[in-house]
């Protein structure tokens, strides 16, 4: 299906979220729509899929203009939608996803539906049963599961927003394999991403948003520098890579075994030594985040010892870290590292130790507008936290560590951000490094891990890696490991 | 969404937010008021007389105005212990229990202490402390229960409100029983001298009065200015976050019981040495169940919540006007529900048009 965008607009309020858009996605490619974040992509997917209205301008499917009033509308005119986050059930098995999603008879026509998933599984060689509970799979597989209940409901659209976001190397590959299968079928695939390699790799052509606007069309062969270019309006350079202070260790870990109700890792030894950065790589659920969270008190190990700047802390708790020096931030911003409902301000006023009885508001604004203006947070000291955007949830994030830290643990910390914001925050890590601080985080992003650590570990199937000298591996290297090869 | 968009619409918000919130509440009393008259209208009874009648009955005379305000007593007191609860994003459902308890234990120390000691303005003193404890006990028993049982505060402070009721009860009809027969209008009458005396021509205790405006002003001061206030809203509204912050989110839930316990243990002394100098079955006089209505009322906001606590108060003193009409006087409870569903029904309303904007 064609879809032709005329003159598209989009206010809110005073932002001009999509300024006088023209687009023509012709139908069997694979259309990349580039952009930072607020950049106006989301906003226009949006409005094709119904959710938002254009304040004016048309949408055309193959040459008729329509109106799409919902996203169940933008469904039955063959429009599909993959959300960054699932929305599937997972409580419930695949096959009754399928039937929920769709119109039919008091009595659900089981049988006929479970052999239809069968055979699009079998046609996108995905491994879904239509008997599996969803919250048995990978965020990767539950994506599948949604492309396939699309197709399913027959769209001929289908939009991906940011679909890498969260998913192995692997799943990403099969994902992108998928996408091209789709389009040579014959579907329009639109993908929404602010990754530029991704686009690259996968797009037949692309859109580039700024500011609401789309500021050029680019078709292959690409140029990285150029994408930079458009989407920044200047140029951006990625730190370079130096280590500091390392001589001294902070951290030692003898025989630590860690376990959760699925996962059992044992014997791991490692010494982290200040000032350097370990890379935590492996399929989302390898048992990263139990060894991130063994770090911080949060998960007591089964077995072994930890010793902190020569302490031993084995079964102190999180306070217990925290008080000596060990701060953490989680993947969930809005879940567990952020409070929504509450402004800047008291995020500040909360993260500082105070012995006084009453709040001191004057020195908390001014001291809220010094780390906003320091950390370069889009807001004012009276904005609500869940009103940033990701990238500034992540800056706010920041900006909460206190002063002098000795660990710093982090869950996929640049997931969702664009590039700029990405580079920002590793320089600001880089800065903890040289006061001493050693990191300690979680990628999916094999780039993002070989790019700022010094050190690797891959997490495979309960197994913990011998340390990776970060200098000399490579993607290959890493993804095997990954994947379970060459263990 | 971009950053840009997120801000035109909080600036937005925040700007007509306190407008809007006090039209939305307005609209909410409005359609309870209406709902209120169209059953009093199927019940064959003209609204106005009623609700004239409800004013007349609370404000009409002193005796009518002051008992009004010893109404109010217990309830902001009540009020003021459940918006330390909720800010820490709990239900305290076991405050009518805690009251109880108070009472209990207040009784207990009149009966104990009578003998003893002879002055009897430190015996009502040693009552009230005995009063606190009793409610600092009991709430900490949902608040252990949750944290060291995962029983959700709710149910643990339902079961406990049966269990208080249970106790008094056992009270009433055994260890305290009157002598001669027991009976269930409760127990014997506290003496003369533990009562605490009434202003000339009113039925209100000065001591009481000025006990239930220290807590009031204290709360809105804890809550609004102070840390503790800041952390412990934190802590409602994202206990994980809060804990990774660096809160100690165990002993602030406990403290947050804690001090509703001890807000309700006053409570229930001041019923027993200002109002029923007794232990009866029903020691809590509702008071813990309606603090919850007039909290939820005023979204948890403790200056707003003191002022509607009169207006929830004359309307429990004023009903009982309602009976020359041929009305029960459990006619305000109807409204009272009304109101509150429908503040909550319009809030939600008004949710989900924000969200869909």
């Amino acid at each position: 299906m064609k879809i032709s965008f005329q003159h598209i607009h989009k206010r809110f309020g005073k932002v001009h979220a999509n300024n006088d858009i023209n687009l023509i996605i012709p139908s069997g490619t694979i259309q990349g729509i580039l952009g930072e974040n607020g950049a106006g992509k989301s906003t226009l997917m949006k409005i094709l899929t119904g959710y938002y209205q254009a304040d004016s301008g048309d949408i055309l499917l193959d040459d008729q203009v329509v109106k799409i009033a919902s996203p169940e509308d933008a469904v039955s005119q063959g429009i599909g939608m993959l959300h960054q986050d699932p929305l599937d059930f997972p409580p419930m098995r695949v096959i009754d996803n399928f039937l929920l999603g769709s119109r039919g008879g008091l009595f659900p026509k089981r049988s006929e539906v479970e052999k239809e998933i069968i055979r699009l599984s079998k046609e996108f060689d995905f491994q879904i049963s239509p008997d599996t509970f969803v919250e048995t799979m990978t965020v990767g597989e539950r994506q599948q599961l949604e492309i396939l209940r699309l197709l399913w409901l027959g769209v001929k659209v289908l939009i991906l927003d940011e679909p890498t976001t969260g998913i192995s190397a692997n799943q990403r590959e099969k994902l992108f394999a998928t996408l091209v299968k789709l389009a040579d079928a014959g579907l329009t695939v639109i993908f929404v991403s602010h990754k530029l390699e991704e686009v690259e790799q996968l797009c037949s052509r692309v859109a580039v948003f700024r500011q609401g606007e789309v500021v050029g069309e680019v078709t292959p062969p690409y140029d990285t520098d150029q994408f930079v270019y458009m989407m920044f309006g200047k140029s951006v350079e990625v730190g370079d890579k130096k280590t500091f202070c390392t001589e001294k260790s902070i951290i030692k870990l003898k025989n630590i075994g860690l376990e959760d109700y699925r996962l059992h890792l044992g014997d791991i030894n490692l010494e982290i030594f200040q000032g350097e950065v370990i890379g935590l790589a492996g399929m989302e659920g390898s048992g990263q985040r139990l060894f991130l969270r063994m770090l911080t008190g949060l998960l007591r190990p089964v077995a072994g010892k930890i010793s902190l700047a020569g302490e031993d802390f084995t079964g102190k708790t999180y306070p217990a870290f925290q008080k000596a020096g060990v701060a953490y931030l989680p993947a969930a911003r809005l879940e567990e590292g952020l409070i929504p409902g509450m402004t800047l301000t008291e995020h500040f006023i909360l993260s500082e130790e105070h012995d006084e009885l009453f709040v001191d508001q004057k020195s908390a604004v001014d001291l809220t507008e010094a780390r906003i203006r320091d950390f370069y947070i889009k807001g004012t000291p009276v904005s609500m936290i869940e009103q940033l955007s990701g990238g500034n949830q992540q800056r706010a994030l920041l900006a909460l560590l206190r002063r002098k830290l000795n660990l710093i643990l982090m869950e996929h910390p640049t997931r969702g951000l664009d590039i700029e914001s990405a580079i920002w925050i590793w320089s600001k890590m880089k800065e903890r490094c040289r006061d001493c601080s050693s990191v300690v985080f979680t990628s999916s992003d094999l780039d993002e891990i070989i790019q700022y650590s010094d050190r690797i570990l891959v997490f495979f199937g309960g197994l913990v890696s011998k340390p990776i000298d970060a200098n000399t591996t490579t993607v290959d290297e890493l993804g095997q490991l990954i994947g379970g090869k060459g263990w | 969404m971009s950053v840009e968009q997120g801000f035109g619409r909080a600036s937005r918000l925040t700007a007509k937010s306190a407008w809007t919130n006090f039209g939305i509440r307005f609209s909410a009393i409005l359609l309870a008021l209406l709902f209120t008259s169209l059953i009093l209208v199927i019940a064959k009874a003209n609204p106005f007389e009623a609700y004239k009648s409800i004013i007349h009955g609370a404000f009409g005379s002193t005796i009518k105005f002051t008992s009004v305000v010893a109404s109010w007593v217990p309830l902001v007191i009540a009020t003021s212990g459940l918006l330390f609860t909720f800010t820490a994003g709990l239900w305290n459902i076991g405050m009518e229990g805690q009251i109880i308890m108070g009472s209990v234990f207040a009784v207990g120390a009149f009966r104990f202490l009578d003998d003893i000691v002879i002055a009897p303005v430190l015996v009502i003193i040693l009552a009230y402390i005995a009063g606190a404890v009793g409610g600092i006990f009991w709430a900490s028993l949902p608040g252990l229960m949750k944290i060291y049982g995962g029983v959700n505060e709710i149910f643990g402070g339902l079961g406990l409100n049966f269990v208080a009721k249970t106790v008094a009860i056992w009270l009433i009809f055994g260890p305290w029983k009157r002598p001669g027969v027991a009976s269930g209008s409760g127990t014997e009458w506290i003496d003369i001298k533990y009562r605490l005396p009434y202003l000339e021509g009113t039925n209100l205790s000065l001591v009481i009065l000025i006990i239930a405006v220290i807590i009031a002003v204290l709360t809105a001061i804890m809550l609004k200015g102070t840390h503790f206030g800041l952390r412990l809203k934190a802590i409602g509204k994202n206990d994980k976050a809060a804990y990774i912050l660096g809160i100690p989110t165990t002993r602030y839930f406990l403290l947050a019981f804690g001090i509703c316990g001890l807000f309700a243990g006053i409570a229930g002394a001041i019923l027993v040495t200002s109002k029923q100098y007794s232990l009866i079955p029903d020691a809590g006089f509702g008071y813990g169940f309606l603090g919850l209505l007039v909290a939820m009322l005023v979204n948890y906001h403790p200056i707003w919540s003191s002022i509607v606590a009169v207006f929830f108060a004359a309307l429990s003193i004023g009903n009982t006007e309602l009976q020359y009409m041929g009305l029960n006087s459990y006619f305000a409870g109807v409204l009272q529900g009304f109101l509150v569903l429908f503040v909550v029904l319009v809030d939600g309303i008004r949710k989900q048009l924000v969200k869909k904007r």
